[in-house]
């Protein structure tokens, strides 16, 4: 076999593996739309779960999703970006960066199932935080934390040395060097990474099932005062979100519209995080053009 | 010209990890006027360099001994502040490294950072350091577009606008040109030849030619050691030393 005929072969199968990829894609993606967005309508978007009848809707948990999504992203975010930030600039390169370093690998490689268990002896039981929005809210920081501070970090280490040099050689001090010149210059690719681990989050339901708890007590969305027990807003009420609702129906669900309801909330699901990954890239993009066009 | 001496060296040795780069040089250098950097590769030109604003700091590993002054202050003294330093010694690299944001904010980068808000003042400063880096011309129509979107050239003169606006005293250049084509090199050796006279001037060079058009003194490095500095003419007319003229006229590095 000549060289020439070596590359085609080559090239051809690489196109069939990555074809086939696709295909598979596309026919999970379309099984689950073809037979979930039929069972969409605003109803269905807002009205409260029924546990033994038909026509119940995934209302309190999409909710339940977006607050936890909130949520976790507001506590993960930050201690992140710290953690990227020192691991990036500061850290030596000696053995406590090195446990650093070894910790953050196998906690993102961590089952979220483990992690859920984790969230529930910790958070639920010994803290006593029973199931609540914030048991699951800290343990899907436990679960974003570790792939967050990656890919942040990454976004970091993709900035030009040479920019950081210039920073420095103009006089700004390594935390001005940071904040002001890399950051900045990062920023759409933090950003892309965001977003994507934000779908991630909203997808999740292994780590919430026993830290958020499978219940959506009815919600009064008159009532934003998070003190009270039936107030959206609290953050100690046990919120069943979407992908737990949708595992709860497929193994025990006694509605007789089951199969539907499952079909429309994974469609909704599904598209959720197909929009945030189009807005991460839209999103990134945009502002990757404002930033270095002024 | 009698002019006092800024910046001095002594006994100057550094050290990458056990590997001796810089094996003891002595060299002073005098307030404004340009200085060329000249050796073959791997000789030190670019460690020197960076010695003298603190930039070598940043890598692993180092280690320096000897005295380097900044009129009359130790720059290496361990309460030297080097934010101050580097302020004070600017510094432009082989690559242009202008940030991912517009020309204005390039300019005015560490002005700001230092606290200037006066509108009237930045532009000022942007538009007088634009003027001295010789490229306002140049881009004075679209200052609020990406500096990314300049050419090679362009963009190491906004460079060299961006060390001015922070008004250093001395400026140190490693290879400047070397990235450019010949157009705009010698765009930016005209450009040097405008701030001589108000600012002290280091430049590292490959390009003897270069070094010869520009520089009032020039150096010539070799193995981490200074060979020979004298005026610019001297060492390409009449070098002291064999190795010096070797170099010079081509038969080695
Ligand atoms: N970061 C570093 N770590 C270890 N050794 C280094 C480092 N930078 C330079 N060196 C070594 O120090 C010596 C001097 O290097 P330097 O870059 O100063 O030379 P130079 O004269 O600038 O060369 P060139 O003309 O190629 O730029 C070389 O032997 C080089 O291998
Ligand atoms: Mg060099």
């Amino acid at each position: 076999m000549n060289a020439k005929r070596q590359n085609k072969v080559a090239i051809g199968t690489l196109y069939g593996i990555a074809g086939l990829v696709v295909l598979i894609l596309l026919a999970l993606l379309g099984y689950i739309l073809v037979s979930g967005v039929p069972q969409l309508s605003w109803h269905f978007l807002t009205a409260p779960a029924k546990a033994f009848t038909k026509g119940g809707g995934v209302g309190i948990q999409l909710f339940n999703s977006f607050y936890l999504l909130i949520l976790a992203m507001l506590i993960s975010f930050p201690i992140a970006l710290g953690s990227a930030i020192y691991l990036y600039e500061y850290a030596k390169d000696n053995w406590v960066t090195n446990t650093v370093r070894t910790a953050i690998e196998i906690l993102s490689s961590l089952p979220s199932v483990v992690v859920g268990l984790f969230g529930f002896l910790f958070f639920v039981v010994k803290l006593n935080m029973g199931f609540s929005i914030l048991s699951g809210a800290f343990a899907l920081t436990f679960f974003n934390l570790p792939l967050l501070t990656r890919s942040i970090e990454d976004s970091l280490r993709t900035i030009d040395p040479q920019q950081r040099e210039g920073g420095l050689a103009l006089g700004l001090s390594r935390w001005e060097t940071i904040t002001r010149v890399i950051l900045p210059a990062a920023v759409p690719s933090i950003l892309t990474g965001f977003i994507l681990s934000a779908g991630r989050v909203f997808g999740e339901a292994a780590a919430l099932i026993y830290t958020a708890g499978q219940s959506a007590p009815a919600l009064n969305f008159a009532d934003w005062n998070p003190f009270n027990i039936s107030s959206p807003l609290n953050p100690m009420r046990p919120a069943e979100t979407l992908a737990v609702h949708i595992w709860k129906i497929n193994s025990e669900g006694i509605m007789p519209d089951a199969k539907a309801i499952s079909s429309g909330a994974s469609a909704v699901l599904v598209i959720a995080i197909l929009l945030f990954n189009l807005a991460a890239r839209y999103l990134g993009k945009r502002l990757y053009k404002r930033l270095t066009s002024a | 010209m009698t002019t006092k001496e800024i910046l001095t060296t002594q006994d100057l040795h550094l050290y990458y990890g056990s590997n001796e780069a810089l094996k003891g040089i002595n060299l002073s250098f005098e307030e404004k006027g340009i200085t060329a950097l000249i050796g073959p590769s791997g000789c030190g030109k670019s460690t020197y360099l960076r010695t003298l604003n603190r930039m070598n700091d940043l890598i692993p590993g180092v280690t320096i001994t000897g005295t380097a002054e900044f009129k009359g202050e130790d720059l290496y003294a361990p309460n030297a502040d080097t934010v101050q330093i580097r302020k004070e010694i600017g510094m432009v690299f082989q690559q242009p490294n202008p940030f991912p944001f517009s020309i204005y904010d390039n300019v005015i980068y560490g002005l700001r950072i230092a606290g200037e808000r006066d509108k009237e003042k930045l532009d000022a400063v942007v538009e007088k350091s634009l003027r001295q880096a010789a490229v306002w011309d140049e881009v004075k129509d679209h200052l609020h577009e990406s500096a990314l979107a300049l050419s090679g050239g362009q963009q190491q003169r906004v460079c060299i606008a961006r060390v001015l606006a922070v008004s250093p005293e001395i400026i140190l250049l490693d290879e400047p040109t070397s990235a450019l084509d010949p157009v705009s090199s010698s765009q930016i050796e005209a450009t040097l030849l405008n701030l001589r006279q108000d600012y002290t001037i280091i430049i590292v060079t490959h390009n003897l030619q270069q070094a010869s058009r520009i520089a009032d003194r020039t150096a010539f490095f070799m193995n981490g050691e200074l060979v020979e500095v004298d005026q610019t003419k001297n060492i390409f007319m009449n070098p002291a030393n064999k190795q010096t003229e070797d170099y010079i006229s081509g038969r080695f590095g």
